[in-house]
């Protein structure tokens, strides 16, 4: 049986791991490949970096990061933040990247979307929405970190980017993300009712219960989450065990 | 050595890592000479069928590959490096594949309940053993993403299922040919298992 995935997000900013990572027992907390291999031997299902890099010329260091990563840990690998072009696609791809994520570009370009699923396949397109809740059940797509308004509405927009190609939506709520409140739900199921394709919900996380709650409230396919896993509130395999008991199908055991 | 084939595809350091991690030589390569003189050939995959095809005949890999199977030696499809074994596939029109095990590569019609791709960590239920999967247990999770799946003509060759809204091949086995629709390089220890045992066929 396909299984729900947990998927340990870490931004990365000029090849260091930002918003803190508290490991005590991690040479150096900040090392995104050090962190990667704690996280696959938890058993994390995938891994997904974040590139918050401002500067393009730092841009090159995400690349050292995921060609490091790629080398030690043995599992999927998302890499979103600045993707722009084809180039920018293949030499992520090429660094051992297996999917990329794309959100600004996507707005502003929605054929890039479709050319880069035609050229390197729809499964390793990831398209990331952000949302804002307007009023109650209405949401707003933005873009630049949530700073500017694209007057889409997520469920239409998602349903696009299907349309076009990607292979995965990544769902995150501008309102829940780092209150550690628990995902918006009703954004989450009202996007993964409307899309056949697998939808990832972010932002919120605080407890378990919240991932489980993402999965079977939301709909979810698989919850991405970062605070309680690099605070070590909860480890990856109490997360599983916790779904597991509470009847979702997820891969015990170790990795 | 093991050679890797590359048809400019992209994710070829996965696949090289995991060999070197479980300590095989292996090689990245789009040459004929040294595709011929590997010990283990394999033919990784990401992207659609029809552009995958028209890239190794552009780089004039399909003679090689066929010469690699017709030698014997062990030859290791992924993904799209298995479905592109397969006759042809259905996927954005109809495409001739390699055509070394007939068959059919088809799209997922699924109930609206799943999605696709087949995106994830299934489960692989062995139905033949073939030495790649020596010390895999049944039930073992593996790495899926896919939303094709293959439907050879003898189902003999399969040799393990996966279940997605029906039962499909989870891999194929037939000769010194093993390929599998779950990515070995990407399924962690299950995956590296089979990778090393890959590397140790003969």
């Amino acid at each position: 049986m396909l299984t729900k995935r947990i998927i340990p997000c870490l931004d990365v900013k000029d090849g260091r791991v930002v918003k803190g990572v508290s490991f005590v027992h991690l040479r150096d907390a900040g090392d995104p490949v050090e962190v990667a291999t704690v996280y696959d031997h938890e058993g994390a299902d995938e891994l997904c970096f974040l590139d918050i890099t401002a500067s393009h010329e730092n841009r090159k260091t995400i690349l050292e990061v995921v060609e490091q990563t790629a080398s030690r840990v043995f599992m999927p690998l998302t890499v979103g933040g600045g993707v722009r072009t084809r180039e920018d696609i293949r030499t992520l791809l090429n660094a051992g990247a297996d999917k990329v994520s794309i959100n600004t570009t996507a707005v502003q370009q929605p054929e890039f979307v479709r050319e880069a699923a035609q050229r390197f396949g729809t499964q390793c397109i990831v398209v990331a929405i952000d949302a804002k809740r307007s009023e109650a059940e209405h949401w707003g797509v933005f873009t630049h970190g949530g700073r500017k308004p694209t007057g889409l509405d997520p469920v239409d927009w998602a349903q696009r980017m299907e349309a076009y190609g990607a292979g995965e939506i990544l769902l995150t709520s501008m309102d829940q993300d780092g209150r550690q409140n628990g995902y918006d739900l009703a954004l989450t199921a009202a996007v993964s009712r409307c899309v056949k394709i697998p939808v990832i919900a972010s932002g919120g996380v605080g407890t378990l219960e919240h991932l489980y709650d993402g999965l079977v409230t939301g709909r979810a396919d698989a919850v991405l989450a970062a605070s309680i896993f690099h605070f070590r509130t909860h480890t990856i395999q109490q997360a599983k065990t916790y779904l597991h008991e509470r009847g979702v199908p997820v891969r015990l055991g170790p990795a | 050595m093991i050679a890797i084939i590359d048809y400019g595809m992209g994710n070829l350091r996965s696949v090289h890592k995991a060999f070197e991690a479980v300590g095989h030589q292996a090689v990245v390569t789009r040459e004929a000479r040294l595709i011929a003189d590997a010990s283990h050939v394999v033919l990784p995959g990401v992207g659609a069928f029809g552009d995958c095809m028209a890239n190794l005949k552009q780089y004039d890999l399909i003679d090689p590959i066929l010469a690699a199977i017709q030698s014997g030696k062990p030859f290791l499809g992924i993904c799209l490096g298995l479905q592109l074994l397969f006759s042809e596939s259905e996927e954005f029109g109809t495409h001739k594949g390699l055509g070394i095990i007939p068959g059919r590569v088809r799209k997922f019609v699924l109930n609206p309940s799943l999605k696709v791709p087949h995106m994830g960590w299934n489960d692989i239920q062995i139905v033949r053993p073939a030495p790649p999967f020596e010390g895999i247990t049944r039930g073992s999770y593996c790495y899926f993403v896919h939303s094709y799946y293959v439907e050879p003509a003898d189902s003999a060759v399969v040799a393990a299922v996966t279940e997605y809204g029906h039962p499909f091949a989870a891999a194929v086995w037939k000769d010194n040919v093993i390929a599998c629709q779950f990515h070995p390089e990407k399924s962690q220890r299950i995956g590296l298992q089979i990778i090393k045992n890959f590397g140790a066929w003969t």
